[in-house]
């Protein structure tokens, strides 16, 4: 097998260690359709280890930043083109999102009730962010 | 000429007509200080709003056994001059056949005006609340679970204001289950946002209070905590005295349950070491944590706090279905809210 470098495609960086494949579940990307080469638990100067995910032949619209941001707040886009990055983004933390996690409370009414929209807002307390669900206030757990 | 509290008085009524309060977060404080205004002038004079809401329906749809919060949402209806349907327990509704609360919602905003809905789902007030606005009822939430309970807050500190005149510059002690117990966590962050409140929380360990609600506290410019394990120690510099109950149901295991029940019992003993104006509080129903010779003393205010329950409930429909209380906007309660 031979792993040559991106032509064109995206490159995610500092993806938290060993959440790369949750994190193309979020991105609702397909790794059995998708030609992807994954890094995992990388030496990292910032975080001590993180993950890598290349995707090629991906447009960068494809991304949605506002989930990518959900899951790995930290993680930067590269986009490549011709085999150069040209361009880099950075998710930012959304202030809702609606119908990509679920709530993991098993009293919140989203749990039994049908045709309920999942969707959790951001929370700032004391320096800290995190999402809770509209419906019950849980934490989101990924 | 209308004064100008009573401008800001009809200001904020206007604010409210046809909203839905699912968690106390949908009234601003002023709301919150216009409703304990009206449950005061309710109180001074119950007949001069007996024909308030003449002709209006309340429906309260109770999904899991309760009786003061039922009894007390039907008899503000019932005394504001309205009448009551509902259901007391899902065994007897369409849920059993699998229908969604959505949609029995829907069907019964088409019978009432405003709806009171009990469920054991968290959040199911607000599913309540979504469906009822095609309609443009509005849905008070009676309870949802573990999560909110707006209307027993209310309650509460319609309580602490007729006993102090005020609900800040007060110490303020929670005594039991600060874990699960919502009402802890709906009062402390309520109080958060009049501010200038101290509180004494009194737990075992296992039962302390979350880190989201100390959040809340630490996120106030100007009220603060401690944490402590020792009732008596304490009892001595509070002005409230919120006792809760440690509730078998939030318990998965009932050998953590028995441990933790006894663990803090309200006696007059430790009464003897309180100050001779503090309010004892509960939410009620006790088991064994207020011994029943306090009931006597003067201090306690936990039967008061029902009383006071139903006048914020009088206030808070009333006020939903944008019927005015006759003579409020005149009366010297309307003018405390804009001082």
């Amino acid at each position: 097998m031979e792993v040559t470098s991106l032509q064109n495609g995206i490159i995610i960086d500092h993806v938290p260690a060993g959440t790369a494949l949750k994190v193309l579940e979020y991105l609702k990307v397909d790794p059995s359709r998708t030609k992807i080469a994954l890094i995992m638990n990388a030496d990292s100067k910032r975080y001590g280890t993180k993950d890598i995910i290349k995707i090629e032949g991906m447009a960068d619209d494809r991304i949605d930043l506002d989930v990518l941001g959900l899951v790995a707040r930290n993680a930067t886009v590269g986009i490549v083109r011709d085999g150069s990055i040209v361009k880099k983004l950075t998710p930012t933390l959304p202030q809702h999102v609606s119908g990509v996690i679920r709530c993991p409370n098993p009293r919140c009414v989203t749990s039994t009730e049908r045709d309920v929209r999942q969707g959790f807002h951001l929370v700032t307390l004391n320096g800290h962010q995190e999402y809770r669900c509209d419906y019950c206030d849980e934490e989101a757990k990924f | 000429m209308t004064s100008q509290s009573a401008q800001k008085c009809a200001v904020l009524e206007s604010q409210l007509v046809g909203r839905s309060v699912v968690t106390l977060d949908d009234l601003s404080t002023d709301h919150i200080r216009l409703l304990l205004a009206k449950a005061q002038y309710i109180d001074e004079d119950m007949k001069r709003v007996a024909h308030t809401c003449d002709g209006r329906i309340l429906a309260t749809l109770f999904y899991e056994p309760s009786t003061r919060t039922r009894l007390s949402f039907e008899t503000a209806m019932l005394r504001l001059g309205g009448r009551v349907i509902g259901f007391a327990g899902a065994q007897s509704t369409s849920a059993t056949k699998g229908e969604t609360i959505s949609d029995t919602v829907r069907v019964v905003s088409n019978f009432a005006d405003i709806i009171a809905i009990r469920h054991p789902k968290e959040g199911a007030a607000l599913v309540a609340s979504r469906a009822a606005s095609h309609a443009g009822v509005p849905v008070i939430n009676g309870g949802d679970g573990g999560h909110m309970h707006p209307t027993q807050t209310l309650a509460d500190l319609s309580t602490i204001q007729a006993r102090f005149g005020r609900i800040t510059d007060l110490v303020v002690g929670l005594c039991g289950d600060l874990m699960f117990g919502r009402t802890v966590h709906s009062l402390i962050e309520t109080l958060c946002r009049f501010g200038n409140v101290h509180f004494v929380l009194i737990s075992p360990d296992e039962l302390k209070t979350p880190r989201y609600v100390i959040d809340r506290i630490e996120a106030s410019r100007t009220c603060d905590y401690e944490e402590v394990h020792d009732l008596q120690d304490v009892i001595g510099k509070l002005d409230v005295l919120y006792m809760t109950r440690v509730q078998q149901e939030r318990f998965f295991n009932e050998d953590d349950y028995l441990r933790l029940r006894d663990t803090y019992i309200l006696d007059p003993a430790k009464m003897k070491l309180a100050k001779p104006d503090m309010a004892v509080l509960h939410p009620l129903p006790r088991v064994n944590e207020i011994s029943f010779d306090v009931d006597a003393d003067p201090r306690a205010a936990y039967f008061e706090q029902v009383r006071r329950g139903m006048l914020m409930r009088m206030a808070l429909e009333s006020s939903l279905l944008g019927d005015s209380l006759p003579g409020f906007s005149e009366s010297d309660e309307c003018k405390e809210v804009t001082e």
